[in-house]
């Protein structure tokens, strides 16, 4: 808890700094987060691959954990369909469409914004692409934040479906520091997101020309 | 995604050759620093968009609804899965 604490007040300190206009100018370059997050997916396969348990891990790749991506679509669709039942709000399509980021905010809100603009007009599709950015940071911050009691309150599986995109790389560490003694959680995380990530340009695609 | 794939199985590699090492041990702490690192780059990002902290307070309430109902939808997308898929307590 203490250690989400601290990631929790990075992101705070980084918006203040931001908003405050301290932040050198170097850690705005575009590539920087590209860097970091190869970094930190470089260091997730050197942890992994130093564990004693990396063989019988590769032995539980298994055929069925490619039907855990489908409930995550299924689940998250049709739970971002409510959001098309409050007054006011958006379309069922734009909600499905905001739904489809699975906390992919950078690439959803990019697709949302261009692919929205031909069937919403430029002006929604813009509104819609900054609901989805902020949805999908704050889907990603929430995984990351509650993943122990995701674990907790609904067994080792489910914090791989909250995660979304991100089981296979920010929110990986956490997943396997949930429930160390589940080997097969690594192959499962990583197969979800990778299926994921292929789902969401298409389903963003689909929903914005529906 | 290949990229990604690739570093991941880049550093897998990098590890089983490097098993045993001391190292090898401390990439737990380096995976913590990094996120923090990623976080604060990503939290400046934000914080210097003036437009985007604008539109926060307007959109912000509808980001939350959607983020909980999308989480809340595939948590439980993820019990029916261990259930139906993995066994009830994990793995079949």
């Amino acid at each position: 808890m203490k250690g989400n604490l601290v990631v929790f007040v990075c992101f705070l300190a980084g918006i203040v700094f931001g908003a405050v206009g301290i932040t050198p100018q170097w850690l705005h370059h575009p590539d920087l987060p590209v860097v970091l997050l190869s970094a930190l997916i470089l260091q997730v396969g050197v942890g992994l691959g130093a564990d004693d348990s990396l063989r019988s891990m590769v032995r539980t790749l298994r055929p069925r954990m490619f039907l855990l991506p489908l409930f995550t679509i299924v689940g998250t669709l049709l739970f971002a369909a409510l959001f098309a039942l409050l007054p006011g709000c958006w379309t069922l399509p734009q909600c499905l469409a905001l739904g489809s980021g699975f906390g992919y905010y950078s690439l959803s809100s990019v697709m949302i914004a261009h692919v929205g603009s031909a069937s919403f007009g430029p002006e929604l599709a813009a509104e819609l692409a900054t609901v989805a950015l902020l949805a999908n940071v704050v889907r990603e911050m929430l995984s990351l934040f509650c993943l122990p009691l995701f674990a907790r309150w609904c067994g080792s599986v489910a914090p791989i479906s909250a995660a979304g995109i991100n089981s296979m790389d920010v929110c990986l560490p956490g997943i396997v520091r949930c429930s160390p003694q589940s080997t097969y959680l690594v192959p499962l995380a990583i197969v979800h997101g990778l299926a994921l990530e292929v789902c969401v340009p298409l389903l963003i695609t689909l929903f914005c020309r529906v | 995604m290949f990229r990604i794939l690739f570093l991941l199985f880049a550093g897998m590699g990098l590890g089983y050759l490097l098993r045993g090492r001391a190292v090898t041990r401390k990439t737990g702490q380096g995976v913590h620093v990094t996120i923090c690192v990623l976080l604060f780059v990503f939290g400046s990002s934000i914080g210097s968009d003036a437009s985007l902290m604008e539109r926060f307070g307007s959109y912000g309430g509808q980001a939350v609804v959607i983020a909980l109902l999308t989480t809340a939808g595939s948590l439980l997308a993820g019990v029916v899965a261990q259930r139906l898929i993995f066994g009830k307590g994990g793995r079949k």
